[in-house]
This record gives C-alpha cells, structure tokens and sequence, in this order.
C-alpha cells in the first residue's frame, strides 16, 4: 500500500499524531510524508527521521500561512498525480478543513477520527466513534485515495532515527487561498489536550474554598475568580509535576476560571491520556464524553455522590484544597522531582 | 446580509445510545437540533443583529420530524426555515450532504453568509462545512469564535490548538462556529408563538435539481464500546498527606506515569 501522510504542523510544530500517522502508514506499506509551509526544512528532516520513505515538500511564502484553500489545491494536484492508495493525517483543527476539501476535489471520501485502521484484503476498514463515543462504527471508504484522520494517541508513535535523513522532493504549489490570515495570538499556555498523557482538570468546585479570604475591596464575582485562580494554581503545580496539560470543565470556562482552549467534553476536546485527575468537577454526560476512554480516572470531590466516582477507578471524598497539593506533594517526593 | 445557519437533528446529549441489532438506537431519549447547531443559529442572529436589514434561514436535511429543529430555531429568531427532505437521502454520507446543502444554498440565492456548527453529535465528522465550501467554490472562515463583517468582508477570530488566529475574507462565505460565539438564547414566548404556527416548506431533491449523490463512506458494522470495569476504590486516611501517600502508590502501580 502506497501512503501519504500528510504533517500537520504550526510555525514549524508538529503536532504528534503526524508522527503516529506516518508509524500507521509504515505498517501498511510505503510511506511519503506531505509538509506544506514556508521554510520547513526542519520539518522535512524530521519526517524522514520518523521514518518517511520520501517526503514531498511544498515549500514556498505563499503557504507561510496555513490557508485552506490552497494547501488543499496543492494537496489535491499532488495526489492526482501520485496516485496513493491512502492519505493520512492527525486529526487537528485544520486538517479536518484540508481533508474535507481535498476529498471534494478527488471525489472520494473522509473517514475522521478514526482509532482503528485494518486491512481486509485490499479494503481498508476503520473503526471510529459516533454519538460521541458512545457507538463505534466500523466504516470503508470506495473511493480512491482513501482518505482518513487518525485520533491522536490511538497509534504507536515512532521512534525517530537521527541517523535517517534524504532530500525532499519539491511540489508544485497552487496558490488560490480565498482567505487571509491578518493575526495570532498564542494561547495564554500551550495547551495540547489531544496529546497529553496526563491531563489534571479543574472545575467548578476550584473557587470553593471560604476560608480563602481574598484581599479587600473585590466584589462577590471577583473575589470568586480571585479563588478560582488560587484552585487552580493547586491544578496546574499538579499537572507540572506529572508533565501533563491542564483542563477544565465547562462550568470552569463559562465562569471565566480558565479559557476554553483547556475544556474538555462535549463542546470542548475529547482526550485519552493514561491519567485524567478529575478536581471539583462533577461528571455530568457532556464531561464525560470528554474523557472517559482515559486509562485511569482519578476523582476528587466533596460529594461522595457525585457521578464522576461512577467513571473513576480511584477516588478521594474531600477538599481539593487540601488533597490537590497534598497529591503535588507526594508525587514529587516519590518522583524524585 | 443574506445569513443561513445549517442546522442537523440528533438524539439528545443525556441519551443512552447502544448500537441494537445493526443499528444504533437512542430509547425513547428526544431529537433535538444537535447542540453545536444551536451556537450556528445564535451565531447568525448576531450577524443579523449587527447588520441591519439582513435575514436568518435556517436549513436543515432531514426526515420530516427534523422540523421541530427547525421550529427551534425560528423559536430563537430566525426569520424562516427550509427543510430538505426526500426518501433517496437515507444513506447520504457527508459529502452528499454537502452536495445538497450547497445545491439548497445556490437555489435560495443571493446569500451572503452560511454559518455552520463545529460539528454533529451523531456522526461527528466536522467536515460537512469545509466541503459544502468547497462545492460553492466560497471561503472557509471555520472555526469562528468570534464573526465581524464590515462593507462586504468579513473578519473571524478562528480558535486552534495554538491560540487565536484572525482570518479574513470577502462575502459570500462559509462560517463555522465554537462554543466561544457566545451561549445560544432561549426561544422567547413570542418566538415559540411565531414557530408553532410557522409552515416549513419541503424541498425533494427534484426541487433541487439534483439526484441522490452516490455515497462513497458506507458503514460496514456497529460496536458498542467494550465496557469497562469501573468499580471505584475509594481512598481513605487519617490526614490529606496519608490520603495523598496511598493514592500516589496506586497510581504508580497502574504504571502509567
Ligand atoms: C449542550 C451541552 C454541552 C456541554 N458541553 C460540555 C463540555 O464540553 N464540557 C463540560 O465539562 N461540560 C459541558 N456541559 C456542561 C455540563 O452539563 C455540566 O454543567 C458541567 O460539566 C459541570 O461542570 P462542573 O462539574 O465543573 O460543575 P458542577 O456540576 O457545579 O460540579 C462542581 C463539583 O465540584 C465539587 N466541589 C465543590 N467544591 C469542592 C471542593 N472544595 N473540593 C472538591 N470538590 C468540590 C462539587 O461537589 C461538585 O460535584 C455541556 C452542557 C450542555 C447542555
Ligand atoms: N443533515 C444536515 N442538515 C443541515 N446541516 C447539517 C446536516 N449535517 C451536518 N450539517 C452541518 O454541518 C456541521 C458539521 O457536521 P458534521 O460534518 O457531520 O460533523 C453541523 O454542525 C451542521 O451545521
């Protein structure tokens, strides 16, 4: 089998999933990293090093910014082309757009977010979540190439291989963005959700701490995000020391604690790391939607009914204020950190 | 501004959902518009509210019973609402569903703006509004935490996994929306007046000039997910510093750090 995996990445990042993408494509076959971008050298270096038979690279200012008009029209031209039986790609905020609109050009179709990919044969069948995780479905594409967006973290990760390297050949850029990026601004942290092996969320209950007196003069409201800001100070130095990502439930972003960038479920990111510490979140459906496939889910509430503990295989009754940097405390002494 | 806002039916967010003898069944568990849908529509009421003289149509493939998403919508503010709706689109995978949104889109005319959900309950794909931007050949503003339109360009604040980007274009455009775009408003007491008594026009495929597009994703079979044990092992201790000590050896030994 003939793959292209397409590396998604942002000012020369890489989001991982490319990585567990190109390993997926490895193991069916041949496997031709795509990079798009303006002085991706770096990039292209490190697809062969993740193990690329070859990379195609489309290195030019007009994609400086990923735009999705033209990346999908230079990706499009380059599969017509090539001719691959499949393109991969990780799963991320653009390459659904990119996916969506090369396969409208190639008429064929996209099977997104897929955690499973098997070959029957000469069909490929993937297996993806429906109804947010509550069904699976096992579904093919009859259209050529197959496309499908893989689920970070659903695919071993290659090793790289500094020793690996090549030259990338260079393709033909079709330049008709339709849009034009004016600016950015980075997120107040770096929050990788889909990425993290430990993810520790914070909830509404991270503002419930009265004996916490905020200094004088602050109304009701603020004097709430003020102890927000205390709980989840407790969140993040727990996170720290375990190297994992923070996040938050919704009723943490609406109050305005954290922004949404970190939120998970329903409306926000659904994650699978290895260790999800659930703090003063309650476990409502649209939460946990977000996180249950996590290997291990740890709570900690007050409510010893709270339905988070129904998802949980452990479990901590009590004040995250008091448990939260209790638990810093102890990792890092057990952790060596 | 000509607005449409795309709107999908689903099983409720609180329903159990199994799949059940080759298909996925929902109890007896309401359809409601899905909920991303809900940001689209309030999405468009904004544009409308900042854009005077202009008009929201909600739009929605479906069965029949689809149109109380649609009366949801009109409840909210919309000013009418389509439905499309024919016996060939059973089977549509994504891409045939923006084949139709697009042909639907085109035969309304004139319109300046469509404004999407980030994505369905049900199939989840998030692709439906990048494609239906592809087959009308208009930009893909996707994303939209945030939508501003002046003299006939429009300015979003897309959210991505690295921050905030601002993105432009010229009308006519495809807008996908987040949670970001503000919480949907409740249907007012006139507006749910107004939506019982709306008649919802009925578009076949005929009435598009179009035939059943040819699916090419096709599902092959339906699993539930394998349950898992979850009996929960609560952690006790004299002093948060022995609960922690415990709970940490746990963890540990699960061997996931
Ligand atoms: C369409 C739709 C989409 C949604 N999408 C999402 C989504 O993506 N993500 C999401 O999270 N929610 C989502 N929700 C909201 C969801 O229904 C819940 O309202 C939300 O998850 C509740 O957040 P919470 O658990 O932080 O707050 P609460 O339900 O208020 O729970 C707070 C918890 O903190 C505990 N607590 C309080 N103080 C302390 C303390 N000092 N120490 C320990 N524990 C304490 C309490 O016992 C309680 O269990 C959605 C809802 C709808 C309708
Ligand atoms: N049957 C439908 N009718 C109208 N709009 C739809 C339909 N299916 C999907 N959409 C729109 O496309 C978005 C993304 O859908 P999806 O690609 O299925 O996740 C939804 O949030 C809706 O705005």
């Amino acid at each position: 089998m003939k793959t292209f995996v397409y590396i998604d990445h942002f000012k020369g990042d890489v989001q991982p999933a490319s990585w567990e993408a190109l390993g997926l494509a490895k193991s069916l076959g041949t496997a031709s990293a795509v990079v798009f971008g303006s002085g991706v050298e770096a990039v292209a270096k490190a697809a062969f090093e993740y193990g690329a038979d070859e990379v195609w690279a489309a290195d030019d200012s007009a994609l400086a910014d990923y735009r999705a008009e033209a990346y999908a029209s230079t990706l499009s031209a380059l599969a017509s082309s090539q001719g691959p039986d499949l393109i991969l790609f990780p799963t991320t905020t653009r390459t659904r757009e990119l996916a969506a609109m090369t396969a409208v050009d190639l008429t064929t179709g996209v099977l997104t977010d897929i955690s499973g990919l098997e070959a029957d044969g000469d069909q490929l069948v993937a297996t993806r979540p429906i109804y947010e995780g509550k069904v699976l479905e096992k579904t093919i594409c009859s259209g050529k190439p197959v496309m499908a967006t893989i689920r970070g973290r659903a695919f071993p990760k290659p090793e790289p291989d500094p020793s690996k390297s090549g030259t990338a050949t260079k393709v033909e850029v079709k330049a008709d963005a339709l849009t034009n990026v004016e600016g950015y601004s980075a997120s107040e942290s770096a929050v990788n959700l889909g990425d993290a092996g430990v993810i520790v969320s914070g909830g509404r209950g991270v503002s419930n701490n009265p004996s916490l007196q905020p200094p004088a003069g602050m109304d009701e409201k603020q004097a709430e995000l003020w102890r927000a800001q205390q709980g989840f100070a407790f969140v993040t130095q727990l996170a720290q020391v375990l190297g994992g990502a923070v996040g938050a439930s919704r009723a943490a972003v609406d109050a305005g604690y954290i922004p949404y960038s970190h939120q998970v479920g329903q409306t926000g990111k659904v994650v699978t790391p290895d260790l999800y510490i659930a703090c003063g979140i309650s476990g409502a459906i649209q939460h946990l939607v977000g996180m249950r496939n996590a290997k291990v889910i740890v709570a900690i509430n007050k409510d010893s009914d709270a339905p988070i503990f129904k998802q949980a295989r452990y479990g901590v009754v009590g004040d995250l204020f008091q448990i939260v940097p209790a638990l810093t405390e102890a990792f890092r002494k057990k952790l060596g950190k | 501004m000509k607005i449409i806002a795309c709107i999908k039916q689903v099983p409720d967010s609180e329903a159990k959902v199994k799949a059940e003898g080759g298909k996925v069944s929902w109890g007896d568990a309401p359809l409601v518009i899905n909920p991303f849908d809900e940001y689209a529509v309030e999405g468009a009421l904004q544009q409308k509210e900042a854009n005077s003289g202009s008009t929201v149509t909600a739009l929605c493939i479906g069965p029949e019973s689809a149109k109380e998403a649609l009366k949801h919508a009109l409840a909210m503010g919309a000013d009418d609402a389509i439905l499309v709706s024919d016996s060939a689109l059973n089977e549509l995978d994504t891409a045939g569903a923006a084949r139709v949104l697009a042909a639907a889109i085109q035969k309304i005319d004139g319109v300046d703006m469509v404004v999407f959900g980030r994505q369905t309950l049900d199939n989840g794909a998030g692709i439906t509004p990048a494609q239906t931007a592809r087959i009308l050949g208009w930009p893909m503003l996707g994303l939209a935490g945030q939508i501003k339109a002046q003299d006939g360009s429009v300015t979003v604040e897309r959210v991505i996994e690295e921050g905030r980007q601002s993105v432009s274009a010229k009308l006519p455009v495809v807008v996908s929306v987040v949670q970001s775009i503000g919480e949907p408003r409740y249907p007012s007491f006139m507006g749910i007046r107004k939506a019982s008594k709306a008649s919802i026009p009925v578009w076949s495929l005929g009435d598009l000039g179009m035939s059943a597009p040819e699916s090419v994703v096709k599902r092959t079979e339906l699993l539930n997910p394998p349950t898992r044990e979850t009996a929960v092992e609560i952690i006790t201790g004299d002093t948060p510093q022995a609960i922690a000590e415990t709970l940490v050896d746990k963890i540990l030994a699960e061997k996931v750090l």
